[in-house]
Parts: structure tokens; sequence; C-alpha cells
């Protein structure tokens, strides 16, 4: 099992890629899967991140099966 | 309550007229309707604009505006509650989204669709991208002051 991870908007183009898969054993919360995954990149400062679609913060643990996604300040409306 | 999130361009009238008619429980019941439409603009930032292509987190965004129409709900007696934003590629002159509230008497109509629309520019993870005359696609990396 594993943890799913979505990128959106500005910061996919950043980063140049939509998704990535995390195996879960290797974070335990939403700023350790960032580290996990971009070791050398720091998450830029207005990330906004979301744990199975609802606004958490990155100290908020995450678990196996969990979707977790990354993106920059919303602009709609 | 009703949420759509549509690809496909939409006349925010026609869309609140018909909305009102096909709620039944509504008849006789309500006293204010608030609406705000929100159009794409030719210009941002100084520069002029061709196009848009406006970005979504599905399932997410539904969830998000569900959340939004229940926090309104619980601050104001709304009769009822209508949301639809548009997504993909929209032209100058295009609605882009459509807010309307029912209410028995006018300030919590006023207050719930002003409370609604803020909350979704804030926190409903939508996210535009600006086509420039030159060719260039732009982020929109903030919102207007309102």
């Amino acid at each position: 099992m594993s943890i799913r991870v979505k990128y959106f908007a500005s910061l996919r183009d950043r980063l140049g890629r939509a998704e990535d898969e995390l195996e879960s054993g290797r974070a335990t919360t939403i700023a350790e899967v960032w580290q996990a995954l971009w070791p050398d990149t720091p998450m830029p400062a207005n990330t906004l991140a979301a744990v199975n679609l609802e606004y958490q913060d990155p100290d908020y643990p995450v678990n196996d099966g969990d979707e977790v996604a990354f993106f920059p300040p919303v602009t709609g409306g | 309550m009703h949420i759509e999130i549509r690809e496909q361009a939409f006349d925010p009238w026609q869309t609140l007229a018909h909305y009102q008619e096909s709620r039944d429980g509504l008849h006789g019941k309500f006293g204010a309707t608030a609406s705000f439409v929100g159009t794409m603009r030719d210009f941002n930032e100084g520069d002029s604009v061709q196009g848009m292509t406006l970005e979504h987190y599905p399932a997410m965004t539904e969830r998000h505006l569900q959340h939004i129409l229940t926090a309104a709900h619980e601050r104001w007696p709304l009769l009822d509650a209508l949301v639809v934003h548009r997504v993909g590629r929209l032209q100058p002159h295009d609605p882009i989204v459509l807010v309307a509230v029912w209410t028995a008497h006018r300030g919590a109509a006023f207050e719930a669709c002003r409370f609604i629309m803020e909350d979704l520019k804030h926190k409903a993870p939508f996210w535009k991208q600006e086509s420039l005359d030159d060719g260039q696609q732009r982020w929109v990396e903030r919102n207007t002051a309102g």
C-alpha cells in the first residue's frame, strides 16, 4: 500500500509532474511526504495541502491509502 | 441546495430562473433572492487577456463548496442556495460563477450570498491560467481585492 500524491496548477508545472506515489512507511505527516519526495526542493511558502480532500496543516498525520494534495493559493470565482 | 461544476458555457440568468421554478418548496416562501455573477474580463494586472483555462481539484471542489453551503446554512435561515462554476476554456465575457440564495428577508440573502462568494474565492480549489496577447500562458497567483 502507499500514499497517493497530487500536484495542481502552477506547482504541478514547476515540479514537472501531476502525481507521485510514496510507500506509506516513508512519511507520517504531510510535511514528511513533501520531504521524502522532494528532498532538494523546499516546499514553496504559500503552498496549501489537503489530505483526502480536506485542507490540513503540514503536521497533520498521513496513513496508508491516503490521498495527499499540494497546490498554490486558489484563484477561482 | 445545488452545486454544479461545468465544462460548458452557461447563461446564469436562465440557470437561476430555471432552478427557482424547479423548486416547488420555494413558491410563496421566499421574499428575497440575492445573486452574484462573476464574468471573465479581457484585462488583468495591466495586460490584455485573450482567454483563460480554469482548472480544479475534482471531488475536493464539490466537497468544499458543500462545506461552504452548510456553513452558510448554519449562520442564516436559507431556504435554498445555488452555486454554478465553470471550468475548462473560457473567453472574455463568459460567465465564470453564479451564486444565488433564497431567504424570507433581504438581510440574510445579501449577507449569505457575500459569505458564500468570499469563501469560494479564498478556499475552493480552482486555479486560473490566462492566455495573453503574445501567446504567453500565465497562472493567476492571487485574487483581486474584491
